[in-house]
């Protein structure tokens, strides 16, 4: 078979569905009202977490529940810095510290295993919430900050940035040899480290790359909500979010994690508009439901339904 | 300056008593039945606003109500297990995806057990009035409402651990812990026994929460932060160990109690500080294998 024919159609529909999906994004804030403009840039914040939380956590199968931690060093970057540096400068400092926290964080801890490490990494999210309301209410006399005000469109625009950076790093290293690193890693850890592979900056450099996405997403979004404090930038919810997110999407391909969140933020902000009495509910038996009959997520029923529409093909003919 | 002293050490033995029965409960879940029961919090306040009703509304002793509360969460949580972690159990691959699937249901399970609460008991902050009196020990003085309650959390754990040590119940239920095959294979009802243990975790969780009733103000958002203590806890005497759970739970009471002398702002701080430590130090904790 000639392989250029059978890459260029195999790249050629996707291509194109992207390439019509980003135009469409670019130009979101010309012809959609600023209500959808500013929920666009929340869903899109979701998929940077839960994508960026997927390069790590999807091949090596470590659970982190770290992703608030993260977010909130980027929010707190953004207040303290804020009015100081412009914008773009701030959300790279956001996702810098994130990175050199990760890089503390990963070299630590990443020879826990198995639910050690989701606890651990859970326990820092919480550490780090109190040790700032601490530090916060003895030093600086007050709770919260104010975050200085960016216009939506800014925040749009910089956070599809994120997202496209973040996507075109993701399937690089899904394609990379560091990529497939990884993955052996999450087969059998032992063995990837006896193939060669330094199985220790792996994984700590995969750790911080997804933090850094992480931090820049939460700086930008501080200017979004302007007045913060650490029980909403410590909000566990952003470490639970992205993982239900994932697991609801499907890790199998780079599209189920984009999938997942996009669809169960959009049902998050619908419920609390519309079930504010019902909205945790709802969510939570959604949750379960997911959990219990979608072991492979959206991409799994995919999978399984087009499988099981060639298997009646091959069984006609 | 030895009544200082007796006062930190009594008030942190009286709050380890409580974190002692609810790391237990947990302790039993995780221990067990392999769940890691993020919602067992709700548990908690679930047996917290049931002793509440019963007190205001029907005017039973709280003390009494422990016959009511202890069984009636216990088949919320025997229930649980039956329906939806069993079926996870089945359907899961390996013991490490049932894990990490159980403990996200758990936060499902969350977010539906505060929201029924809140429909059913609304958002303010409760409380009542019992034995609302203080007690004179050694010059310090404690109100005689914590008191009952470090008794009936000694009482409830050494209980549990006589039943976990001496019947055969309590044998079949260490034989699951060790080894769930060959447990299943000498003829241990393995899906029963896990549903009872699931169900007394969440049994020690509502009596926790209704002694808890006793001595502190209620709500229905109070679950996650007692969650996050009993995971400290667990994690600090070995995840599943029962004689652990009880011991860290005073540890970590007189950590508390001694660090909120010092700097009030920092008692959490702390307690995270050394759950951290530990884990990187000794992540099988303090009587772990």
């Amino acid at each position: 078979m000639d392989i250029t024919t059978f890459t260029s159609k195999r790249f050629l529909v996707p291509g194109l569905i992207i390439l019509i999906l980003l135009v469409l994004l670019a130009t979101l804030p010309l012809y959609a009202p600023a209500y959808t403009v500013i929920l666009m840039a929340s869903i899109l914040m979701y998929i940077v977490l839960t994508v960026s939380w997927v390069i790590f956590s999807g091949p090596t199968g470590y659970i982190s529940l770290a992703s608030a931690a993260f977010f909130g060093v980027g929010i707190y970057t953004a207040a303290i810095l804020g009015g100081e540096l412009p914008l773009l400068i701030v959300v790279g400092i956001g996702g810098l510290a994130s990175f050199c926290l990760a890089l503390l964080v990963g070299a630590l801890t990443l020879r826990l295993k198995g639910i050690y490490f989701a606890i651990f990494t859970f326990g820092l999210v919480m550490l780090l919430r109190y040790l700032v309301l601490w530090w916060e209410i003895k030093y600086t006399l007050t709770r919260g900050r104010f975050v200085i005000v960016v216009d939506n469109n800014t925040i749009y625009y910089v956070m599809l940035g994120i997202f496209v950076v973040l996507l075109i790093t993701a399937y690089f290293i899904r394609r990379s040899k560091f990529g497939l690193a990884l993955q052996s890693i999450g087969e059998n850890e032992e063995a990837a480290a006896h193939t060669g592979i330094n199985v220790t900056m792996v994984k700590v450099i995969t750790f911080a790359i997804s933090a850094f996405f992480m931090g820049t997403a939460g700086a930008i979004m501080a200017t979004r909500w302007t007045y913060i404090d650490p029980y909403i930038a410590f909000n566990p919810l952003f470490s639970f979010m992205p993982v239900l997110m994932a697991i609801f999407g499907g890790m199998g391909q780079l599209y189920g994690p984009v999938i997942g969140a996009a669809i169960f933020s959009y049902l998050e902000e619908i419920l609390l508009t519309e079930f504010p009495y019902y909205y945790m509910l709802i969510f939570g038996v959604i949750m379960v439901v997911a959990i219990l009959y979608m072991p492979n997520g959206l991409v799994g029923l995919i999978q399984k339904w087009r499988k099981g529409d060639l298997g009646e093909k091959h069984a006609n003919t | 300056m030895m009544v200082t002293i007796l006062d930190v050490v009594i008030a942190g033995l009286l709050l380890g008593g409580i974190y002692a029965l609810i790391a237990m409960g947990l302790s039993l879940q995780y221990g067990v039945a392999r769940v890691l029961n993020i919602s067992h919090g709700e548990f908690i306040m679930v047996g917290a606003f049931l002793t509440w009703m019963l007190y205001t509304v029907f005017g039973i002793n709280p003390l009494l109500c422990l016959v009511i509360v202890g069984p009636v969460v216990f088949i919320i949580g025997f229930i649980l297990h039956k329906t939806l972690f069993t079926r996870l159990r089945i359907s899961s691959t390996s013991s490490g995806a049932f894990e990490s699937r159980s403990l996200l249901a758990t936060f499902g399970l969350l977010f539906i057990i505060q929201n029924i609460a809140l429909i059913a008991w609304g958002a303010e902050i409760r409380g009542y009035a019992y034995l609302n009196i203080s007690v004179n020990l050694g010059g310090a003085l404690f109100g005689a409402n914590r008191l009952v309650t470090l008794g009936f959390a000694i009482a409830i754990g050494l209980a549990f651990y006589i039943f976990l040590a001496r019947t055969r119940m309590g044998k079949a239920i260490r034989a699951a812990a060790q080894d769930p095959a060959t447990a299943g294979l000498m003829g241990v009802n393995i899906n029963q026994v896990l549903a009872l243990c699931f169900g007394f975790g969440a049994s020690m969780a509502g009596i926790a929460g209704l002694l808890l009733s006793m001595c502190y103000p209620i709500n229905a958002a109070m679950g996650l932060e007692y969650t996050i203590i009993a995971i400290i806890v667990v994690v600090l005497g070995g995840l599943g160990s029962i004689p652990g759970s009880f011991i860290g739970g005073f540890i970590l009471g007189l950590v508390g109690s001694i660090v909120t002398y010092f700097e009030p702002g920092l008692a959490l701080v702390s307690y995270y500080v050394i759950f951290m430590i530990l884990l990187l130090v000794r992540p099988t904790g303090i009587l772990g294998k």
